[in-house]
């Protein structure tokens, strides 16, 4: 069982998506995290998805997705070389001394206090899955308020490109 | 250029693609398309008594004609009663149309009368789907989704059409497109040319090979190469469910079905063989028994069109994605130019076993049910229509016992003749593709082999054979229980027969069928059985109902022992004996 990220192309129509979210929910494969948004074509879309799952699990997965008549194209970006980041949003409880404690934690995590009032933080970091998990464990899960996570994006490394 | 309304366009859209036919039935929110359906003279519409009619009927003759099957329901009910067609296609890969009417698009989401989200119930079911949502896309839509449905591996597309879009008011330029190209999928054309050589390889070194094939040659008019190849190179060879009459079955390669209910001789031939060359068929669990356990020194050659049903449950060794009869013809032509051939001696040594275990198991050399009963054998009433119609029927099957029957003992030589829902198994599937197919064949016989569960569940279709004339002969082959459930009873659960009785509340099913103007015969008596049946065919120009009385005790055999013990050879033979 590994962690895999699969990205693919999809027409950017009404229904789309709940194709995609359908064959995961209808042939008992798991989605962990999904992302997607119109590329700078309107027409096209680009998803993102983590999954678990054995090589055979993931090939027929990847077969499938490819069947559906909305996937243009598809890539295991776990296959390659590439670089994965996600987005979080978190509020913190911030008051006394925790304040500049959780600021330092903030700056070696390289993230940046969007938003501040007395006692909360709202913070923004970017990273991999595990350095957004880290975060937790550094703050201290007693702090944390709320969190909103993206889900991962990815992108192969050097020249190879996803595109029609 | 001309201008047509959207219900109009659609109606124009489905002639321009060559539809005769249109199973289906109206209803508030498709009347504007019922209403452009009465002014034209060029599609044809079938009304049914439900909707799973339509769609089995739409089926039906999808599969008898190789055409596209057309449905037209409406909203909420209508839709919904189109499911179980819907999946019925679905499952077996039959190229179909279903256009639903929905609510007008202002009150989509709003709860509306006779509103369900078609798009959403479909969704698992269906290669593909379309919401219209403005009148100039209609014939653009209609053009896709023929493609899509016919095209690659097939299946059923839903056009779901709001109210307001087919309104007879708004008109707007019509042109429909001759061809068109989607970005998104591009069906496999042919095989990859290495792959090929390497199953060519591959069959010219097995000792003991075997050919699997099954409903993708039948959907995929390969039979004519398959029976080339498999004579040219002197295999063994057996078909799916799916795929009787994809080969010849009374020619002396074939070893008849494989699979839960297939012959002792072909799932043996198939667990001691080195080569198995799968074409057009998908491993389906009612064939493979233990997947663990399956052909245990066998290398796989697999051909597909559809990548996904390749390496899913048994992996293979190589997968030449692509439709078979392309894959075929480009075999056949490196055959053909070579004069390399299997090996003789060890192929005639490998049919040598094979007709030992023939001679031994063959269900029709040696019939495996009692021969003197007093009572009717449904065997034997699968035998005489086999007699009766000279094997040249087109035989639309029910789901159950009669189903494997028919199956086993009916030997289909040609393509497209054996019609029944194997991938979903549905019950009431006979009658309303019998009824697609005899529409499509007027002039041929075409049977629904039944049982008198099945019929039940669409039996309201014998009206739609009154009013349009179509005389399908139904054999209800009648055991007075839910024959398949009560042997699985009989073998797992100690013979408790859980709901699987009706305890005398059957019809008359001669009075139900003289009441729609049909011709009914019960037959109860063994000697009579093929006079009556001969009685039944010599009636052309009428529906005949045959309701035959027979042992209810019967179970089909051979049966698999069921996994996780069975291997493909591990099979019942009677009620005591096993393999």
């Amino acid at each position: 069982m590994k962690k895999r990220i699969i990205s693919l192309l999809m027409e950017n129509e009404p229904g789309a998506l709940s194709r995609v979210i359908g064959l995961f929910s209808q042939r008992g494969y798991n989605i962990e995290s999904l992302t997607v948004a119109p590329t700078e074509n309107a027409s096209l879309s680009r998803l993102t998805l983590t999954t678990m799952g054995s090589d055979h699990k993931i090939e027929q997965i990847t077969k499938h997705l490819n069947r559906l008549v909305d996937v243009i194209k598809l890539v295991d970006l776990t296959e390659g070389a590439h670089i994965e980041r996600e987005l979080m949003l978190v509020k913190v409880r911030a008051s006394g001394a925790q304040r500049a404690e959780i600021k330092r934690c903030v700056d070696i995590f390289r993230g940046q206090i969007i938003d501040v009032t007395a006692s909360v933080y709202t913070i923004q970091i970017t990273g991999t899955s595990d350095k957004l998990d880290a975060f937790f464990h550094s703050v201290g899960e007693a702090a944390i308020i709320e969190v909103v996570r993206s889900g991962v994006s990815g992108i192969a490394r050097g020249e190879k490109v996803l595109s029609l | 250029m001309e201008k047509l309304s959207g219900g109009d366009m659609l109606i124009r859209a489905l002639a321009d693609e060559g539809v005769d036919t249109v199973f289906g039935y109206p209803g508030g929110a498709a009347l504007h398309i019922y209403d452009a359906l009465f002014r034209q003279d060029k599609v044809n519409h079938v009304l049914v008594r439900h909707e799973q009619g339509a769609t089995h009927a739409a089926d039906g003759y999808a599969r008898a004609t190789g055409k596209t099957g057309v449905v037209l329901v409406t909203s909420g009910p209508g839709a919904t009663n189109a499911i179980t067609g819907i999946a019925t296609a679905y499952m077996d890969s039959i190229p179909m149309v279903v256009v639903s009417g929905q609510v007008s698009s202002d009150k989509i989401g709003e709860d509306a009368f006779q509103e369900t989200d078609m798009i959403g119930v479909s969704r698992p079911i269906v290669k593909h789907s379309f919401l219209v949502r403005r009148q100039e896309d209609i014939p653009e839509i209609v053009k896709k989704a023929f493609y899509i449905a016919s095209t690659g591996r097939p299946g059923p597309v839903v056009i779901d059409v709001p109210k307001d879009i087919t309104n007879p008011v708004d008109k707007f330029d019509y042109e429909y497109p001759d061809s068109i190209k989607l970005r998104s999928y591009v069906p496999a054309t042919r095989g990859h040319a290495g792959q090929i050589k390497k199953a060519i390889q591959m069959l010219l070194g097995a000792c003991r090979p075997m050919i699997y094939a099954g409903g993708g040659v039948v959907q995929g008019n390969a039979s004519k190469q398959l029976t080339e190849l498999t004579r040219l190179l002197n295999f063994p060879i057996t078909n799916t469910l799916m795929g009787l009459g994809a080969y010849p079955a009374t020619d002396r390669q074939f070893l008849g079905m494989l699979g839960m209910h297939g012959t002792v001789e072909a799932n043996t031939a198939m667990h001691h063989a080195d080569v198995i060359f799968a074409i057009g068929a998908r491993f389906d669990d009612r064939v493979t028994s233990t997947p663990s356990k399956f052909c245990p020194s066998a290398k796989i050659i697999h051909i597909d069109i559809d990548p996904a049903s390749i390496s899913k449950t048994i992996t293979a060794d190589v997968p030449i994605v692509g439709p078979v009869d392309a894959v075929l013809d480009e075999m056949l032509e490196l055959l053909n130019a070579s004069s390399e051939r299997p090996n003789e001696n060890s192929i005639s040594d490998w049919w040598t076993q094979i007709d030992e275990w023939r001679s031994r198991y063959s269900i029709l050399l040696n019939p495996n049910y009692d021969v003197n009963s007093e009572m009717i054998k449904p065997q034997e009433v699968v035998k005489t229509l086999y007699e009766v119609t000279g094997g040249d029927a087109y035989v639309c099957s029910d789901v159950g016992q009669h189903q494997m029957f028919t199956a086993q003992y009916y030997s289909f030589d040609k393509p497209r003749r054996w019609i029944n829902s194997g991938g979903l198994g549905t019950m009431g599937f006979g009658l309303p593709a019998a009824i697609g197919v005899q529409y499509a064949k007027r002039d041929a016989t075409v049977v629904c082999v039944t049982g008198e569960g099945s019929i039940q569940m669409c039996i309201q279709e014998l009206s739609t054979c009154t009013q349009y004339n179509l005389p399908v002969k139904i054999i209800c082959i009648n055991n007075q229980a839910l024959g398949m459930v009560k042997q699985w009873q009989d073998m797992q659960y100690n013979s408790r027969y859980s709901e699987s009785l009706y305890e005398d509340s059957l019809p008359d099913f001669i009075k139900l069928a003289e009441s729609y103007g049909h011709v009914g015969i019960k037959v109860t008596k063994r000697e009579e059985l093929k006079s009556k049946m001969e009685e039944c065919f010599a009636i052309k120009d009428r529906v005949v109902f045959m309701d035959i009385y027979v042992d209810p005790q019967e179970h089909v055999y051979p049966m698999q022992v069921p996994p996780p013990t069975g291997s493909m050879r591990d099979m019942w033979l009677s009620k005591t004996e096993r393999t």
